[in-house]
């Protein structure tokens, strides 16, 4: 069964028309390589398949089933998580915390109910080991590299089971070490049978992981084939605008 | 192996120590100490008890105070009416037992007419999405001309059936400890708890530290600012009626620009205006040394009118302190 399933999402900012009628399908364990120029619309079109805003106009399912999302949490429920191209941390938390926030792992004594720090400080260390990143759960965010912040929003994401996993740019600040793994990891999302959507402005990332690659251009869907049939050249002629459509 | 392990627990040990040295709260709950011992020396009635019994129960209202003044500017915001909610609760309760009514009904309606003040100023500021100080600006304006109204801007000084009882509640002294002394302490233990081990306090801190992030991750963002500003009046509401009780008379300037000394005990104690910090304790220590420097400077004589000074002083003391915490690390 198809995983997600857009057509006809078109988002206007007051005049700005950041997306125009974007139809896109996503398969169970398909990695798509989302990309374009500055402004064409990428982080606009995760907002909104992640609940952030609704689409102007145009409908979206999941597993065959419409869906309108009003808020993030709507999103998380259907299984939806998203890395934001600014992370979105609570610099004055710990990683742990930052990891659970919102969902936060809980004990009882009788009627009471508190935080589990224990359980959250082993799930996050947990993850992270998963990550091959040395962040260490307690640290406060604030104090973090910016490879160690990569990994405690992508963390975030994999707290439930998802169903689609975004990552806008989650490549852009890191080492190069990092970046493998952040690449092995998708690989190992896909495996699991989780779709990923991956933007990114780099090139080989895209080409390293994707199995099928889009490309928006001012708003616009220019693009959507298997990452097998297309090339670096030609996805850097249809960003720029020199080839016009594939 | 051992060697390593040595090396971690040093250095767990040694940053445990800067940690504690690096923590404004520390040095703020030091120079109380300092003042209070410098006092005791040099003056023989600091450590009266009957002084002692005063500072005590003078700072209480404060802290009490200033506990929800944190839990506000932790979550980013700030809340300028408290000093209203107090004087409406305690004319609220005054009226109603000079009425006739008993004092366990009327301290529920007192209480009930702060938590109204912070419900408007919460839903102002959440879902009207105006900035916390003109909203709180303006029901300190507001709330205080209502508690005039209320009252007909008159004293009063009989409470009706209940008149001892509210005097006891706010003014007695239980094995010699005063009772608003016993509020702060329980307000002060169970919120230090819920600041650290609830939902709620961890999504406040996540609130004043990226409200943005928050509101990502699903965190009911509106709701929760409501029951911070709610929770805040309420406090400012307890202190109003043990002040009702503690002077035996209530009248309109009750609390008048008592705002400015709770905002200032809770950024002494180590509340960060710009949101995500601030602890229950830090605003009891803040108050604590408030309450120390006002207590001294009559001791010893000084003008009362340098009282600004030397709390001015330690609010930008404090601050600065901050400041040069975040330059170093
Ligand atoms: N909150 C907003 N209000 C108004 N216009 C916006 C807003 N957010 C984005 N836009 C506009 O919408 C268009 C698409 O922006 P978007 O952030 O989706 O681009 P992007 O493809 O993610 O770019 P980048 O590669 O720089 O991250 C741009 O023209 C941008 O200026
Ligand atoms: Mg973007």
């Amino acid at each position: 069964m198809t995983r997600l399933v857009l057509s006809g999402i078109s988002k206007s900012y007051g005049a700005i028309q950041a997306l125009s009628s974007v139809s896109l399908v996503l398969q169970p364990g398909e990695v798509l390589g989302l990309m374009g120029d500055n402004g064409a619309g990428k982080s606009t079109l995760v907002k909104i398949i992640a609940g952030n805003f609704p689409p102007s106009a145009g409908e979206m399912r999941i597993d065959g089933e419409t869906v309108v999302f009003h808020k993030p949490r709507d999103a998380q429920r259907q299984g939806i998580e998203a890395v934001y191209q600014d992370l979105a941390l609570c610099d004055n938390l710990s990683a742990a915390s930052n990891v659970f926030l919102g969902r936060e792992a809980m004990r009882s004594l009788g009627p009471l109910k508190y935080l589990n720090y224990r359980r959250m400080n082993e799930v996050a260390a947990d993850l992270f080991r998963q990550l091959k990143s040395e962040t260490r759960p307690r640290d406060l965010v604030r104090k973090m590299s910016g490879g160690q912040r990569q990994a405690v929003a992508i963390a975030r994401t994999l707290l439930s089971q998802p169903k689609i996993v975004m990552m806008d740019e989650p490549t852009a600040a890191i080492s190069v070490r990092q970046v493998k793994e952040v690449l092995d990891l998708i690989g190992r999302l896909r495996d699991h049978g989780i779709s990923v959507i991956l933007i990114s402005h780099r090139m080989p990332d895209i080409f390293a992981v994707a199995d099928r690659i889009a490309v928006l251009r001012r708003g616009e869907l220019v693009a959507s084939k298997p990452a097998a049939e297309s090339s670096p050249e030609e996805v850097t002629g249809l960003i720029t605008g020199a080839i016009d459509a594939a | 192996m051992t060697t390593l392990e040595d090396a971690i627990s040093r250095s767990q040990h040694r940053s445990w120590l800067s940690r504690i040295a690096s923590q404004q709260l520390f040095w703020i709950f030091i120079a109380a100490i300092v003042a209070c011992l410098t006092l005791s020396l040099i003056t023989d009635t600091f450590a009266s008890e009957r002084n002692l019994f005063n500072v005590a129960r003078n700072f209480a209202f404060v802290g009490i105070i200033a506990i929800g003044m944190t839990a506000v500017i932790a979550s980013g915001g700030i809340d300028l009416s408290v000093g209203s909610s107090v004087v409406l609760s305690a004319m609220v309760i005054s009226v109603l037992m000079a009425d006739g009514m008993a004092f366990w009904l009327a301290a529920p309606m007192a209480l009930g007419a702060a938590l109204l003040v912070g419900l408007l100023n919460g839903v102002l500021v959440a879902y009207g999405g105006m900035p916390p100080f003109v909203v709180t600006l303006g029901t300190l304006s507001a709330v205080r001309s209502l508690a005039m109204v209320l009252s007909d801007n008159k004293m009063i000084w009989e409470f009706g059936p209940d008149h001892g009882l509210l005097l006891w509640v706010g003014g007695g002294s239980t094995l010699g400890v005063p009772h608003p002394l016993y509020v702060l302490t329980v307000v002060a233990i169970v919120m230090s708890l819920v600041f650290k081990w609830t939902r709620w306090g961890q999504h406040v801190y996540a609130v004043g530290g990226n409200e943005h992030a928050a509101l990502l991750t699903g965190i009911p963002v509106k709701r929760l600012k409501v029951s911070i500003y709610m929770f805040s009046a309420f406090c400012a509401g307890v202190a109003g009626i043990l002040m009702a009780g503690w002077l035996g008379s209530v009248t309109t300037n009750l609390g008048q620009s008592m705002e400015l000394t709770v905002i200032a005990a809770a950024v002494i104690g180590g509340a960060k205006l710009a949101g995500g910090e601030g602890t229950a304790i830090g605003a009891v220590v803040g108050a604590l040394l408030i309450e120390v420097i006002r207590n001294s400077l009559i001791l010893l004589g000084i003008s009362t009118f340098w009282q600004g000074m030397f709390i001015g002083t330690f609010i930008i003391i404090a601050v600065a302190f901050d400041r040069i915490r975040h330059f170093r690390s």
